[in-house]
């Protein structure tokens, strides 16, 4: 089994102890993890923001990177869901654009092989007790591209219910997204920010100590409010809980 | 003329203001949750909802692959009931038509079943225009029409007003219009709804032109079929001599059977119930009962532009149930005006901008009114991807392309104002697609990550303005990788000559051999 | 050219991507929804029937072909109604003495419907899933407009033979020819806070007689006439 991580980059330029959490993690699990260094990002700021042609050159960049690879292991539900649903899109509309199959061959290339890193753990490893230790209060917030567009469904609450010492809190309106949706955070900083105030208050509401997502792009969003309003919830990815034991905590 | 109302400023400056306006938030805030969580168990009861789903959409686009057949059909079978059709390119051409016929009877008055394709037209204002009084009778429309204010919600247009403001809108207005409010009117929503029953029922009872919408036009049969709750639909429907129906062109569906999916799915994705108290149907005209004589005005007002496109055509599946308004957690906080037209929340944002050929800087700003969390999609009976056309429509607002308007294949710049992000999507592109030049950049960032000010000037201030900037590490993942993990990362046993600038310098060199060691 | 043929050369322009020849029924729609939520009997689809119409505040009652004359009047009576009004079909017995009574004709206009306090009329069919009577103008039913203006409308169903389980099922009984009107409840609205209250503009009290010749059995073995 080749498993390569695609480590996003936002987590490569601003959260690398996520990057380096799975690492640790799929370690500590026996599987050898790899980490091309031609990838770069999944294109989803550019194609969520309408710049379509402007992501079709990493689209080729994502499928040969990760080209002799059984398992891509994403820690982002959002750029997974970016490669699941939306590399074919860009696929084959260059295609109806008479541009020829190339792209779409890259995305059914990617596509099947795309793991957000929950199901990689869940579907392909079959396991749900990693062996982490976390000896807090977390609270979890489902993103939107996890929850809607892959159907995480349960297993990221799976994979932390078996977390020894940590207590999972309630999270109200848990679904509802965080407001931070890419390029909508500064070109609707407003309502952004109000769904933001929202989220941050049912966080801070739930007592959790810290609060756990798959993305942390959406972290980015939901900790800059928390921390502008002077909380000391801390936002943590959820492979960094995975990846901290009793021996060496994270 | 546009979809959108004149003077409307773009989606996130509207949006911005009503976030500050605490009542209006609590208004929606309260309604929509009252009624998300009742959708849901409306739905939950039918075991087969993605079935009937699927296939409200499936009929939906089988309607629209065969638009032409299923309007020709419709027309004769209207024709052949008693039924009169008129077919309508634009707005001001069906408020022509409406004004003519409503002209012929002698009547200065109509009354009105709440509709949104009349709003769309404004029609109201063409009648009024002409010396014509048009009442709106659905309560909601009436709080709007009295208040002289504009509706924020498909089913509801008057959500952003709570019982209290209602009852002083009824108090102060009503008496301008016809029978004043009771005295001593409460907020009770019973005495409210007894107070517009007064209110409205001489006018029923001497109406003699009825106009209303449609909620499904039957093809096969020529029958048409309107959804209500209140009773004011079957007055308008059923006492005047002369009902006129308008109906965009989409609202065709085959076959009477085809009701069988639609009537369960509208009721309960609408208002949350089984099914909703009333719904009328009739075929052209029945004599000695109901109208003598019935008009169907046939509307385009760019609903062809919009079934050019075929991503953007979805949006033509449409039932008008709002459960999508409802879900978005925009919507709640931005409230119905903001969307500057009489189709709010997140199919507004993909529906007012192709019907209207993104002409003006708000239709330009709507694709944008989305954080893209796919809650609408979830919801939506016929299954519309709201966000696969939000993404879609950004596009053309920045890359501009091809579409058709007016009925004519156009080729279109991009929306003014977006050179800047276009340029700086280009380079973030290109920095992508060279990660050596990535690297470098974060190098840089981190070297300069004390330097970063907690509020930025210029853009990033919609970022700081209420949030914290994230602190740049010292060290990327790839420089982390590449230290501690050596720079041999790559493909194992790969053959394949990637001609990809991997990062590690040697562009075009990496059709790798062998295993990548173990590090540890 | 005229307003028909443009929109008509705009939709066939607007459809270029699909394949010439290609005929409506050939775009797929998958009918694998249920016609039916459920099996039941015909006396457990009467008392869902029951069940869902008195969810939206419609009143239901029982009673036998024998015993409807006595039903209709009591509920009349109760109501305090002094002038009714029925279609033909609905026989003058049920009424009770001492009230004028109104046969349903192009003459009643709306301005003397209004005048009147109830209408009584039987049904099409009934939807059991939805708690709804359809109504299509043929005997016994009644031009739409009587059973609208009056306040107060009695509506009789005879059980089980008027009885649908579902939606699919009432379709397809119906003549679409015939002016329907579906009623679920009495008139109720949404359109403050979405929350909804009954009794707007349509009847805003609705009785509803299931008549079946078998002594009625609720599921709860509770008392049978109302």
């Amino acid at each position: 089994m080749r498993v390569a991580l695609f480590v996003t980059c936002v987590n490569d330029a601003l959260y690398p102890r996520t990057g380096q959490a799975v690492v640790t993690l799929l370690e500590r699990l026996g599987v050898r993890v790899d980490f091309p260094e031609a990838q770069s990002c999944c294109g989803q700021p550019q194609f969520n923001t309408g710049y379509r042609h402007a992501t079709e050159p990493l689209v080729h960049r994502y499928a040969s990177a990760f080209a002799d690879y059984d398992h891509i292991v994403v820690p982002s539900g959002s750029c997974a869901a970016m490669v699941r649903e939306n590399y074919p899109r860009i696929g084959a509309r260059a295609a109806a654009e008479g541009r020829g199959g190339r792209l779409a061959a890259a995305a059914d290339r990617a596509v099947p092989r795309t793991y957000e890193l929950t199901e990689f753990l869940v579907d392909v490893l079959g396991v749900t007790d990693v062996g982490a230790y976390y000896p807090h209060t977390v609270t979890y917030h489902p993103t939107c591209h996890g929850l809607r567009v892959l159907g995480l469904g349960r297993r990221p609450r799976a994979l932390l219910e078996e977390v020894k010492g940590l207590e999972l809190r309630e999270l109200a309106s848990a679904e509802e997204c965080c407001g931070f949706g890419g390029t909508f955070a500064v070109k609707n900083p407003a309502v952004s920010s109000a769904m933001g105030a929202d989220k941050a208050h049912h966080i801070r509401s739930s007592g959790a100590a810290s609060v756990c997502t798959v993305d942390n792009s959406c972290l980015m969003h939901i900790g800059g409010l928390l921390s502008r309003a002077g909380s000391r919830v801390r936002p943590v990815h959820l492979a960094e809980i995975l990846a901290s034991t009793e021996e060496s905590p994270w | 003329m546009s979809v959108t109302y004149l003077g409307m400023p773009p989606f996130p400056e509207a949006a911005a203001a009503a976030t500050g306006d605490e009542r209006l938030r609590g208004n929606l805030r309260h309604a929509t949750r009252t009624i998300r969580d009742k959708r849901a168990a409306a739905v939950a009861e039918l075991a087969d909802w993605s079935a009937l789903r699927a296939a409200g959409a499936q009929i939906k686009d089988r309607t629209l692959r065969h638009l032409d057949h299923y309007l020709e059909q419709l027309e004769a079978a209207v024709t052949a009931a008693g039924g009169t059709v008129h077919w309508a390119t634009d707005a001001q051409e069906a408020g022509e038509i409406v004004t003519r016929l409503v002209r012929a009877t002698g009547e200065r008055e109509v009354v009105k079943v709440k509709s949104m394709v009349t709003q769309e037209i404004g029609l109201n204002e063409a009648l009024e225009q002409a010396g014509i009084s048009a009442y709106e009778t659905d309560l909601a429309e009436l709080i709007v029409q009295l208040g002289e204010d504009r509706p924020s919600h498909i089913l509801v247009p008057a959500i952003h007003r709570n019982r209290s403001e209602i009852r002083e809108i009824f108090r102060e207005r009503m008496g301008h219009w016809g029978r004043p409010a009771p005295d001593g009117l409460t907020d009770r929503p019973g005495d409210l709804a007894e107070a517009a029953r007064l209110h409205l029922r001489e006018k029923f009872l001497r109406a003699k032109v009825g106009v209303s919408g449609a909620n499904f036009l039957v093809a096969e049969t020529g029958t048409l079929v309107v959804v209500e709750s209140e009773g004011n639909g079957r007055m308008c429907l059923t006492l005047p001599e002369t009902l006129i129906s308008v109906a965009g062109i989409e609202k065709v569906v085959p076959t009477w059977q085809d009701l069988e999916v639609f009537l369960q799915l509208l009721p309960r994705s609408s208002t949350a119930e089984r099914m909703n108290p009333y719904t009328s149907t009739w075929t052209g005209v029945t004599p000695g009962d109901g109208p003598a004589a019935f008009h169907l005005v046939l509307l385009d007002n760019g609903r062809t532009d919009t079934l050019a496109d075929q991503v953007g055509r979805q949006a033509l599946r449409c039932i008008r149930c709002s459960a999508c308004l409802n879900v978005c957690p925009v919507y709640e906080r931005a409230g119905g005006h903001a969307y500057g037209s009489p189709y709010p929340g997140p199919i507004g944002a993909i529906l007012t901008p192709q019907l209207d050929s993104m002409e003006t800087g708000l239709d330009a700003s709507l694709p944008y009114a989305s954080s893209l969390c796919g809650a609408c999609y979830e919801v939506c009976p016929v299954a519309i991807d709201i966000p696969e056309v939000l993404v879609h429509l950004r596009e053309r607002v920045v890359q501009g392309g091809t579409a058709t308007v007016r009925g004519e294949r156009t080729t279109v710049r991009p929306a003014r104002g977006h050179a800047a992000e276009r340029a700086a999507m280009r380079a973030a592109s290109w920095t992508f697609d060279h990660p050596r030049a990535l690297r470098a950049g974060e190098r840089m960032a981190a070297r300069a990550r004390r330097l970063v000010p907690r509020r930025l000037p210029g853009p990033g201030r919609a970022w700081t303005d209420t949030r914290e900037v994230p602190q740049v590490p010292a060290e990327s993942f790839r420089d982390w990788w590449r230290r501690t993990r050596g720079t041999a990362g790559g493909a194992p046993g790969s053959t394949t000559a990637h001609t990809v600038d991997d990062g590690t310098g040697a562009v075009g060199s990496t059709g790798r051999t062998g295993p990548l060691e173990d590090p540890r | 050219m005229s307003s028909r043929e443009t929109v008509l050369g705009r939709v066939r322009r607007a459809l270029a991507d699909v394949p010439r020849g290609e005929l409506p029924q050939q775009a797929p729609v998958a009918r694998d929804y249920l016609r039916v939520h459920g099996r039941r009997s015909p006396a457990e689809a009467a008392r869902l029937l029951a069940a869902h119409l008195a969810d939206y505040r419609a009143q239901v009652h029982h009673s036998t072909p024998g015993g409807l004359p006595e039903t209709v009047a009591e509920l009349l009576v109760r109501r305090g109604a002094r002038r009714v009004v029925t279609p033909a079909g609905v026989p003058a017995e049920w009424l009770p003495d001492g009230i004028a009574h109104l046969r349903d004709s192009a003459a009643l206009t709306p301005l003397v419907l209004d005048t009147v306090d109830s209408v009584v009329t039987g049904c099409a069919v009934a939807v059991a899933e939805t708690g709804t009577l359809v109504l299509d103008g043929s005997r016994g039913q009644g031009r739409r407009r009587s059973t609208l203006v009056p306040d107060h409308h009695v509506c009789v169903v005879r059980v089980p033979e008027q009885v649908v389980d579902s939606v699919p099922q009432a379709l397809e009984r119906l003549d679409p020819a015939r002016p329907q009107t579906w009623i679920s409840g009495p008139s109720a609205t949404s359109d403050i806070e979405l929350d909804r209250v009954e009794g707007v503009h349509g009847p805003r009290a609705l009785d509803v007689v299931l008549v079946s010749a078998d002594r009625w059995q609720p599921a709860d073995g509770g008392a049978a006439q109302s």
